[in-house]
């Protein structure tokens, strides 16, 4: 006999076996996800999720298909919450402190009161990457949201009305356009490609007959790690 | 947690793990790798297939069950709706919000076209999200386009389509500085040199990485630059039927409101199917990496409106998926921890082959080690064996794993496993349809004019076996290029005047004439897991 564990899936009671994510969970109970289902492994966001283990003051934010259910466990979904997203062209704007007072000034009404690092599922530390994005230190911000999936748990508990997962992607895309070295190698290939170098090269070795690529393929020089 | 036979194997792994250090086993001889695949490889497996009886590849076997979908009911049939109530209307409707369908929409907006992307799930929902290891893009000293098509060509068993495979290859460096121009946080050293490493069947280190959210990173950036264009996206919609207009031209979409039921008309000068795998379908009752969407409904519509398809027999399976613990069976385990050094060992602590063989192969070898070889690991739902995922610090200096693969961590993590301590169980997952609907170096169908195909929906530039980091690429330049081919074609096509759906009554016909029954409603949209006894109609 397997172990059992009560869930309650917005507050109504399930028995359902103990080990399984609450994803897997809610599917055996009987619910065939629309929303609040996406990548099933951690990276979407889709299915954000806060709980309650009965009879505990703490909340828990937690992704669905991370997370194991547990006995007692009081369970609602949040597939979605309305963050606001401002509308920019990554080629004008540039990684300036001013630039996050133009598209997200609601940052700087943060009260500092960590409700948004204590919502992160991933662990992160959102109050401070927003933080560094007030004072323009968009590298650092960049690093320190890397691992954000965008769920929102963060944004539904600032009572500032912060859109913090937005705020760290345009952190990120500049990071990623601007801040971070060029890299010049992929430059001059790509820009060797485009003038017609190499393109011979491809031809050649595209056109050659099955049993002499067969054969170099074979005895191809692979690079050490 | 674990079970005593895995503490004492785990402690063999542990025993052996210093003297495999800097050891680099043989590779397999081209005529092991033959063997291998013939015993051993799913796609081998006769019983697990079918030849269809309808359609462009009448007469060519399909997996069982895409065979019953292909074949399957059409959610129209029975269905009154009418063609001229349009509720969409534009020059390129993308299908589709992942990796390709963004990159694609974002081309033909580029281009001047109204574009109208209508998505599943939400924008992002896909496997480009999913994808952790990276993206193959040939810039370094060493390398050439060419070496990454012969590469490519010699993994997907030199069944490639060399027109699609010249194209991935030549354009990938571009991708990628679109990509990296847009934003994309690629991993790179103080003076901007690309960190690479080598991958499966790769003869170069060309694996660039966003630590393990190599997708996720890429997939945001696009998604975000979709939504600065004001692209119209309409999500929890799916197709579920491509229109043709009187040419037999695609012309548009019969779409469901995945949450009303609603059905609606769109309708276009050209349509691009950017609707992914199929992972979600199970093959031959195996797990999956896939997101929950991967049902192969392209393929399906595609196929009733004409398209024919190429290798859609050829399925892969990820070497390492997580087999234990359960919860998270079939989870990718992505290939870069073994690009990092992490070896396949078995249960006595032996490593059974080169880590760096093609997914394929390697997928193969792991079969033969827990079926016939009987070294495998037994776990609650079946047999694996171990990825030795501590010799990555041990080989590149601690703090490597936790800076290069934080996901992977934190998911283990969460299951009470410190993947730096202890090696971890793996099995192969499946993972991709290396075919799909035939296209030409425009990305539109062979057979079916306005009607293109972009990632890992359409078939061929990865023959019958697609190397680790060129479905993020594929994803991006057919992404772009079939974005930018439908945008030329639709300046030069008039709006469709009027929209049929005669040929999925045609197809019907043709299913019953052949003596074929209907086993499924299809597309399938969504799996499902459901386990109710007693269902009833609400």
């Amino acid at each position: 006999m397997k172990e059992m564990v009560n869930i309650y899936v917005m507050g109504k009671l399930y028995s359902v076996p103990a080990g399984l994510t609450i994803m897997n969970a809610m599917e055996i109970a009987g619910y065939k996800h629309i929303r609040g289902c996406g990548c099933r492994a951690g990276f979407c966001g889709a299915c954000a999720t806060i709980y309650r283990i009965q009879g505990d003051n703490e909340l828990h934010f937690a992704l669905a298909c991370q997370t194991a259910v547990a006995d007692n466990m009081f369970i609602a979904t949040i597939p979605f919450f309305p963050t606001q997203k401002a509308i920019y062209d990554i080629n004008e704007v540039k990684p300036t402190e001013q630039i996050m007072m133009q598209l997200y000034p609601e940052i700087y009404s943060c009260i500092g009161c960590n409700a948004c690092t204590k919502a992160c599922p991933q662990s992160l530390n959102v109050m401070q990457y927003i933080a560094q994005a007030q004072r323009g230190d968009y590298a650092t911000c960049a690093e320190e949201s890397f691992d954000c999936v965008a769920c929102g748990m963060c944004s539904n508990r600032c009572p500032a009305g912060i859109s913090h997962p937005l705020v760290a992607l345009l952190a990120r895309r500049l990071n990623g356009k601007y801040i971070m070295p060029k890299s010049e190698h992929l430059e001059d290939r790509a820009n060797a490609i485009s003038n017609g170098e190499y393109l011979d090269a491809l031809e050649a070795i595209a056109g050659k007959p099955l049993s002499e690529i067969t054969e170099l393929y074979n005895h191809r020089e692979i690079e050490k790690k | 947690m674990y079970s005593d036979k895995m503490i004492n194997s785990m402690a063999k792994v542990a025993e052996t793990r210093k003297s495999r250090i800097g050891a680099d086993p043989a590779r397999f001889t081209a005529d092991e790798k033959s063997k291998l695949l013939a015993i051993y490889h799913p796609d081998f497996k006769e019983e697990a297939f079918s030849v269809l009886e309808v359609g462009a590849n009448k007469g060519g076997k399909v997996p069982n069950e895409l065979h019953d979908l292909l074949q399957g009911k059409s959610r129209m049939l029975g269905k009154e709706i009418d063609l001229e109530d349009v509720k969409y209307t534009s020059d390129v409707l993308v299908i589709g919000g992942g990796g390709s369908g963004a990159s694609c929409a974002l081309e033909s907006f580029a281009a001047g076209c109204k574009v109208t992307m209508v998505t599943k799930l939400r924008i992002g929902d896909a496997n480009t999200m999913m994808a952790e290891g990276g993206i193959q893009a040939a810039d370094k000293e060493n390398d050439s386009p060419a070496q990454h098509y012969l590469d490519a060509f010699g993994g997907g068993h030199f069944t490639n389509k060399p027109e699609l495979l010249k194209m991935l290859v030549g354009d990938a460096p571009g991708a990628l500085q679109w990509l990296n121009n847009l934003g994309v946080m690629f991993d790179k050293d103080e003076n901007g040199v690309m960190a690479t490493t080598a991958g499966g069947g790769t003869s170069r280190n060309r694996m660039h990485a966003c630590a393990d959210y190599s997708g996720a990173e890429i997939m945001r950036v696009l998604r975000d630059e979709v939504k600065n264009d004001g692209i119209e996206v309409v999500e929890f919609t799916s197709a579920i039927e491509i229109l043709l207009d009187e040419k037999g031209n695609a012309a548009g979409a019969v779409l469901i409101n995945m949450e009303t039921g609603e059905l609606m008309v769109a309708k276009a000068k050209c349509v691009v199917l950017c609707t992914g795998g199929a992972g979600r379908i199970h093959y031959q009752d195996f797990p999956t990496t896939n997101h929950y969407g991967a049902t192969a409904d392209g393929l399906v519509m595609a196929y009733r409106a004409g398209a024919e398809l190429r290798d859609a027999d050829a399925i892969q399976y990820h070497p390492t998926g997580v087999a234990f613990p359960a919860q998270m069976l079939g989870a990718l385990v992505t290939e870069k921890v073994r690009s990092l050094g992490a070896m396949l060992v078995n249960v006595d602590g032996e490593a059974f082959m080169n880590p760096l063989e093609c997914r394929d192969i390697t997928s193969a070898s792991i079969i033969r080690e827990c079926s016939d070889k009987n070294k495998g690991i037994e776990t609650p739902l079946g047999t694996a064996v171990w990825l030795d995922s501590p010799m990555i610090d041990m080989i590149h200096g601690e703090g490597t794993l936790l800076k290069k693969l934080p996901g992977m961590l934190r998911m283990y993590q969460k299951m009470g496993i410190d993947m730096r301590e202890d090696p971890i169980l793996i099995y192969p997952t499946l993972h991709y349809q290396n075919g799909g609907v035939d296209v030409n170096a425009d990305s539109m169908s062979t057979l079916v004019n306005n009607l293109f195909v972009a990632g890992e929906a359409a078939g061929g530039v990865h023959g019958r076996n697609r190397l680790m980091g060129n479905s993020l690429l594929d994803v991006i330049v057919f992404g772009r290029n079939a974005g930018k081919c439908a945008a030329a074609r639709a300046k030069e096509t008039e709006m469709p005047s009027k929209l049929s759906i005669d040929h999925i009554n045609k197809f019907d016909a043709a299913v019953k004439a052949s003596g074929a029954e209907y086993k499924a409603v299809s597309p399938m949209l969504l799996p499902e897991y459901t386990n109710i006894k007693n269902k009833g109609t609400l």
